[in-house]
């Protein structure tokens, strides 16, 4: 099949960022990322975006990023899969590249949600979830989430103080990435003593929402510019899939099946195993759901995902590094963005440019991001060739 | 005197002090772990201690003139005398019919007084006082008299419910001369920042939630103290006292070392942590607690905050006179200690937060 490698990348800092708007956040992270890639000019543009239309009463997104960022005339559209948008408009870019139709697809995340405060921004966020049968019960992500963990701790009969190895990790990772919203380490008193959100979901079990936005562009190895200044990172793998919108409507509520399907075949395009991935960039939007995304992707059994995260083995000098530039709870949650900074940060991981977070002789990434309860599962395989 | 910024302050051609000065805060107190109890199980961390709530026959205008007649007599000033009756608030008790001609009666300032109420959120009492450093300070008028007055409105179970409170004070500015304290000069810093406010018609404010922190009143009151300092080429050293707008006891405390001042420096006008947020009265009790205890020649830094967005800066300076002053009349720290702790029923009866039709 065609290669297609990431040629550019960009980002901007995740927080709340209330003076600067949704095409300027889209915009500044094109700018970065254009000029990374060495001036390629893309001719198609995938937006990920999530919330716009409820947040910002902006839509059409494609159409105005491409216009403020002086693109007008480019094929232009968004992707929208609640948490995996960003996920979508990647593989959207990396199908266009690969089938050859287009040379370089720009593929942007971006998400506002500092426009709106308080009950309009949970009313937003419980669209993602089955309208009819889950948000009219007044359901939310974060209730779900609760409801997902003491299934959890019920079933395998684990110490709740366990879920505190992933935002841990997170934090002591985002210190050292200058984009993170939260640069700073916690000590697991500080995150025993947190204030409980939904029962048994604390405040460090939560990422939160921010603003931001990330870039990169894609396309073949022969059309790089001369002199092409970084090592190369491909993408090998690519796959999106689907599970049921309701939790309720699943046999088992405590499998990501999506996301386990989605791993699969990725790997298997890739012709790998997850084993021989260095570093996972996983969907930790809940503490539960980075477990859950660890039993999936095959790292560990049913049951045992949160065993796996004990003594440090997902830091950045364990055995399964996850996270490693903080991953939603410590770099932030930037909604339809997060696929593409997944995108960025396995990129600068695997060309060596990650700095104080380097994973040392990575080679292979893999990034997920969901939709919900993996309602839908983007993932990705991203090598050094 | 840094001559590029000294241009922004605003120094009256005649100079002008406070002549007497006089707080008010109702007795009763709503701990916040009443509202705790009521509204979160009893969990979760409390901004403030307790807050001051106005009796069932409190209002701006009854607590204006306790703290207008506090700074009567604080003064060897006839009311006859007063000018200008100046109140700000955000809980004036009409919305059509000045509050200040209330007052400006009862204090005996009729008939020959300007008067009117200002709003500018929290910062409506010292916009008032501002204008009335000019109106002093032109020679339009010997003595003007301005207040923050506020009932401050919660809606329940927000979080602003834990500190919205009632109190205020009043100052009476006429020349220097005659003045216990004078001020040195004011700056202000305003922008259009909406991150709080009401309609008409609401019962309750709305605000921006985290967007009240850092981009409202941790930008506007750092711009408008260190503004003030660069101005008049002074550092946190100069003074002995600084004071802010207290929403609750973290934001003052985290303004201070922002701009580079000790916990000693704050902790006379932090009133907060013990009465709440009285909005257009926070940062002008914590002066009024300040110039209790003050000691000539003693210099005072108050920056107060309005959301919407503003701050107002005053470098103050006391004078000897302060010495026999200070005790005419009830402390600012008598009206503190005067408590009675009511619970939430008793609040929300005496708020008329129970609906009955």
């Amino acid at each position: 099949m065609t290669q297609v490698v990431i040629a550019g990348i960009g980002q901007t800092p995740v927080g709340e960022k209330w003076d600067t708007s949704l095409r300027e956040l889209a915009f500044y992270a094109i700018e970065a990322a254009q000029e990374d890639a060495g001036g390629l000019r893309p001719q198609a543009l995938y937006v990920g975006n999530m919330l716009a239309p409820q947040l910002s009463g902006q839509a059409h997104i494609g159409a105005l990023v491409a216009d403020f960022a002086g693109m007008n005339g480019i094929e232009a559209v968004t992707l929208e899969a609640a948490g995996a948008s960003g996920g979508a408009a990647l593989r959207s870019g990396y199908m266009a590249v690969a089938s050859g139709l287009v040379d370089v697809a720009l593929v942007v995340g971006v998400e506002k949600f500092t426009d709106q405060v308080g009950s309009i921004v949970e009313d937003a966020l419980a669209t993602a979830s089955d309208s009819d049968y889950e948000a009219v019960q007044g359901l939310t992500q974060t209730a779900q989430a609760a409801l997902l963990m003491r299934r959890y701790i019920f079933e395998f009969d684990v110490p709740r103080t366990a879920f505190a190895a992933f935002p841990l990790t997170a934090h002591a990772n985002a210190v050292g990435n200058p984009n993170a919203m939260f640069r700073k380490a916690i000590r697991p008193e500080v995150y025993e003593r947190a204030g409980m959100v939904s029962d048994p979901l604390n405040m460090f079990d939560i990422a939160p929402n921010a603003d931001g936005a990330a870039a990169v562009i894609l396309t073949r190895p022969e059309l790089l510019p001369p002199g092409f200044p970084h090592p190369l990172v491909q993408i090998t793998g690519s796959c999106l899939v689907t599970d049921t919108l309701a939790l309720h409507d699943r046999p088992d509520p405590l499998v990501f099946h999506a996301a386990r399907l989605s791993v699969e075949r990725a790997c298997q395009q890739a012709r790998i195993t997850p084993l021989q991935i260095d570093d996972f960039e996983l969907y930790d939007a809940y503490s539960i759901y980075g477990v859950l995304s660890l039993e999936a992707a095959g790292f560990a059994d049913r049951g045992e995902g949160w065993r796996l995260a004990q003594d440090n083995c997902i830091g950045k000098e364990g055995t399964l590094p996850v996270s490693s530039m903080g991953g939603l709870k410590a770099r932030g949650n930037p909604g339809g963005a997060t696929g593409v900074y997944q995108a960025v940060e396995s990129t600068l991981q695997l060309r060596g440019q990650a700095q104080d977070n380097q994973i040392p002789n990575t080679r292979r990434a893999m990034i997920q991001c969901l939709g919900g309860p993996a309602s839908t599962a983007a993932t990705h395989i991203l090598e050094v060739p | 005197m840094n001559e590029k910024l000294e241009n922004i302050l605003l120094k009256p051609s005649r100079p002008v002090g406070i002549v007497g000065y006089g707080a008010y805060v109702p007795r009763y107190r709503l701990p916040a772990t009443e509202i705790n109890r009521i509204w979160r199980g009893g969990e979760g961390g409390i901004p403030v201690k307790e807050k001051a709530v106005p009796g069932r026959d409190e209002d701006v205008a009854t607590m204006s003139i306790e703290a207008a007649r506090n700074a009567l007599k604080r003064s060897d000033v006839s009311p006859r005398d007063i000018r200008a009756v100046w109140i700000g608030s955000e809980s004036h008790p009409y919305a059509v019919k000045p509050t200040s001609t209330v007052v400006a009666e009862a204090i005996g300032a009729v008939p020959n007084v300007q008067a009117g109420d200002w709003q500018f959120a929290c910062k409506a009492g010292t916009e008032a006082i501002v204008a009335a450093i000019g109106f002093v300070g032109s020679g339009m008028a010997d003595y003007a008299m301005a207040m923050g007055m506020d009932t401050a409105q919660g809606k329940p179970g927000d979080a602003l419910e834990y500190t919205a409170a009632a109190g205020g004070a009043a100052f009476l500015l006429g020349p220097a001369e005659e003045s216990l304290a004078v001020i040195d000069c004011t700056y202000s810093f305003v922008t259009d920042t909406p991150d709080f406010w009401r309609r008409a018609y609401q019962k309750y404010p709305e605000h921006g939630q985290r967007f009240t922190g850092e981009p409202a009143y941790f930008k506007h009151v750092t711009e408008a103290g260190k503004t003030l300092m660069e101005a008049t080429a002074t550092s946190p050293d100069d003074y002995a006292y600084a004071v802010f707008h207290q929403p609750n006891t973290k934001f003052p405390q985290r303004a201070a070392s922002m701009l580079g001042f000790s916990n000693e420096q704050i902790t006379t006008g932090l009133l907060a942590p013990q009465i709440g947020n009285t909005y257009a009265g926070a940062a002008i009790i914590g002066l009024t607690a300040i110039l209790d205890v003050a000691k000539p020649g003693e210099r005072v830094l108050m920056v107060s905050f309005g959301s919407g967005a503003g701050s107002d800066a005053f470098s103050i300076t006391v004078t000897d006179s302060i010495l026999e002053r200070q005790g005419r009349a009830p402390s600012t720290s008598d009206y503190i200690a005067r408590r009675t702790e009511i619970d939430y029923a008793t609040y929300a009866r005496q708020r008329g937060k129970l609906l009955m039709k």
